[in-house]
């Protein structure tokens, strides 16, 4: 994957639950809009400055639509993965072998909670600026990573996928 | 505006809850924590509800629903502090084997012991399998390594498994 040259982004506010723009789902962009293509530089210069943020859907900095950062090349469960980059229009065209692990979100402070996901993915996308369209095979923690930015995208938080009534946790201190 | 420990427990059917939370609602309580779950096949329910209603007053309404039925009903106003925020590492501890007398009291004596705080706790009796999920935080001040040695020997001389894994969460 070659990620366009993007601007000089802007450190945006990350919202929190409950907020109407984090559960609705976000439209489809033009990836070659000016407009997509800042929103891409501000979703990395967001997660960049973000201590242990891994990863940012547009709706996150308020905008609905499907637009998300991800960089989980520093994570240590992490085994395939792409670097730093964004994607727009993103889609799951496959996904397999169910894993439950234990996720929290900038979005959600006061809680953790497990969820299953797929340990093995390919992503369907297009890249900012170029429009040019993508695949992204990968597994492990960066598949997990692409579902909950995913769900972002279509309006669910790791809540509306917990494993059960009593798979949520009371968080006590948020990085 | 006072914090109230509601308990009901008995008989299931389906309706308690709805009934129980349209009591409350009723008297502008607002509902903050709530467990309930069954234990073999009897309804276990708590919640904190905080109202500016007199405990009399919430018990004479639960009563009024459920009194001449199969639940109780224990309704007691919280006065105590919360448990402080952990400093420490959140644990799983899972322990499992045949059924007999004194697991969970032996198991927890060596966490008490450790000054590890149980935050979250299911035992349950499945056939002659006797189960123990537990959340659990372990001070910072405790040896992980010597509480989990002392969990395998406990676990060992009463003839079941345990093991111990870091509940961590990952942000993403
Ligand atoms: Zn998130």
């Amino acid at each position: 994957m070659h990620m366009p040259d993007l601007p000089i982004g802007t450190v945006q506010v990350v919202l929190v639950t409950p907020h109407s723009v984090l559960s609705t789902r976000c439209v489809e962009v033009d990836p070659r809009d000016p407009l997509t293509v800042q929103l891409a530089a501000d979703l990395i210069a967001t997660q960049r400055v973000s201590p242990g943020c891994v990863g940012l859907a547009a709706n996150q900095i308020g905008v609905g639509q499907r637009v998300f950062s991800l960089d989980v090349s520093k994570h240590p469960k992490a085994r395939i993965h792409h670097g730093e980059f964004v994607v727009v229009n993103p889609e799951i065209v496959e996904a397999t072998r169910n894993e439950k692990g234990r996720e929290g979100c900038m979005s959600v402070p006061d809680f953790t909670g497990d969820v299953k996901r797929a340990t093995r993915l390919t992503l369907k996308a297009q890249l900012p600026g170029t429009a040019e369209e993508i695949f992204i095979e990968t597994d492990a923690f960066e598949a997990r990573a692409i579902q909950h930015e995913v769900d972002h995208l279509d309006g669910f938080v790791f809540l509306d996928k917990v494993a059960g009534a009593h798979a949520i946790y009371p968080r006590q201190t948020y990085l | 505006m006072s914090s109230f420990a509601v308990t009901i427990l008995g008989q299931d059917r389906p309706g308690i809850i709805a009934e129980a939370t349209g009591a409350l609602a009723d008297l502008g309580g607002n509902l903050e924590d709530t467990s309930m779950t069954l234990l073999r096949g009897h309804f276990v329910m708590t919640l904190v509800v905080s109202t500016d209603a007199t405990e009399q007053s919430l018990r004479a309404i639960l009563d009024e629903k459920f009194g001449d039925k199969d639940l109780d009903v224990v309704v007691m106003e919280l006065h105590g502090a919360a448990s402080a925020p952990s400093t420490g590492q959140s644990y799983v501890l899972s322990v499992h084997g045949a059924d007999r007398v004194g697991i969970v009291a032996s198991i927890t004596e060596v966490l008490a012991r450790g000054g590890a705080n149980i935050t979250d706790l299911t035992t349950r009796l499945g056939g002659s399998l006797y189960l123990l999920v537990a959340e659990i935080d372990i001070p910072a001040s405790t040896s992980v390594a010597e509480l989990e040695a002392q969990i395998k020997q406990v676990a060992e001389d009463l003839g079941v498994g345990a093991s111990l894994r870091p509940a961590e969460s990952d942000d993403l």
